[in-house]
């Protein structure tokens, strides 16, 4: 049973955004900016976690740009909610994102040196692909405030700089 | 009367002569960064000009050139750059290297 789950959830995850989108109808603008912000939260979380285990200065200099555009996106993201009076609303995605994150972190958690850095900065591409996939056939198409919408947009290119920069330290830590 | 309209005329030589010779003075460029990307993405200048990145953005950025110079532009500040070599760079910002923008300096 648990066998499954997990299963079903790294499928999940290997396939990106297609799964969430199936998975169900097209979700409401509290839904997407709570799915935005778990996204950006995780990441700052697995992040300070490199941060606290790296010491190579590659993975730290990524680490740290990430906490810090990650936190900036999300400063704006809570700006908006508030201006806009949407209260963000949990929902099956950011459930998912969030377990899956908890399980990379506990894997990572049992890695040190090298083998530490490859992973989470591997795992830092594959999650930031995912997300994009996520914005790109999801979330973007699916916001219905242009506000919200203007927002996301920004966060893919933002996300998308993110796996270029990933791949980019992943190269060099071959 | 008409000392006056002689010192007006001195007067008005004297700035045709310093707007004439501003062409061939140093400029300072902008180069704006909104939502990640550097707009005009290509800028034509000449060796002395100085471009002036203007970051709009929550978010730092930087243009680096590969193996070449970098420079760090803060979030809703300002750097600057004086160019002093001459031919064509691409530079993108090492932060979101989707970012990117060219220089095509003159001699």
């Amino acid at each position: 049973m648990l066998v499954r789950h997990t299963a079903t959830l790294a499928a999940l995850l290997l396939l990106g955004a297609a799964p969430l989108a199936q998975a169900a109808d097209k979700p409401t603008d509290p839904q997407i900016a709570h799915i935005a912000y778990t996204a950006g939260v995780l990441d700052v979380e697995a992040a300070k976690q490199a941060l606290e285990t790296s010491k190579n200065k590659e993975v730290l200099d990524f680490a740290n740009d990430m906490v810090r555009d990650h936190e900036a996106v999300n400063v704006q993201a809570l700006d908006l909610v508030k201006k806009l009076k949407v209260t963000p609303e949990d929902n099956a995605t950011s459930k998912a994102l969030t377990k899956a994150a908890a399980e990379e972190r506990a894997k990572l958690a049992t890695l040190k040196g090298a083998a530490f850095d490859k992973a989470y900065v591997d795992n830092e591409v594959a999650y930031h692909k995912q997300v994009n996939g996520a914005l790109e056939t999801l979330l973007i198409p699916s916001a219905s405030n242009a506000e919200l919408k203007s927002l996301l947009e920004t966060g893919l290119k933002i996300f998308q700089g993110h796996e270029q920069h990933a791949e980019h330290v992943a190269g060099m830590l071959k | 009367m008409r000392p006056g309209a002689s010192n007006r005329r001195l007067w008005f030589a004297a700035l045709a002569l310093a707007i004439a010779a501003t062409p061939a003075a140093a400029e300072t460029i902008q180069v704006t960064i909104d939502k990640l990307v550097f707009s005009p993405a290509t800028v034509e200048a000449k060796v002395g000009d100085t471009i002036e990145w203007v970051n709009k953005d929550v978010f730092a950025h930087t243009a680096t050139v590969k193996g070449g110079w970098e420079v760090m532009i803060p979030p809703k500040k300002s750097a600057s750059l004086t160019l002093k070599v001459a031919g064509a760079v691409d530079y993108f910002c090492r932060f979101h290297p989707n970012m990117k923008g060219r220089l095509v300096v003159a001699p």
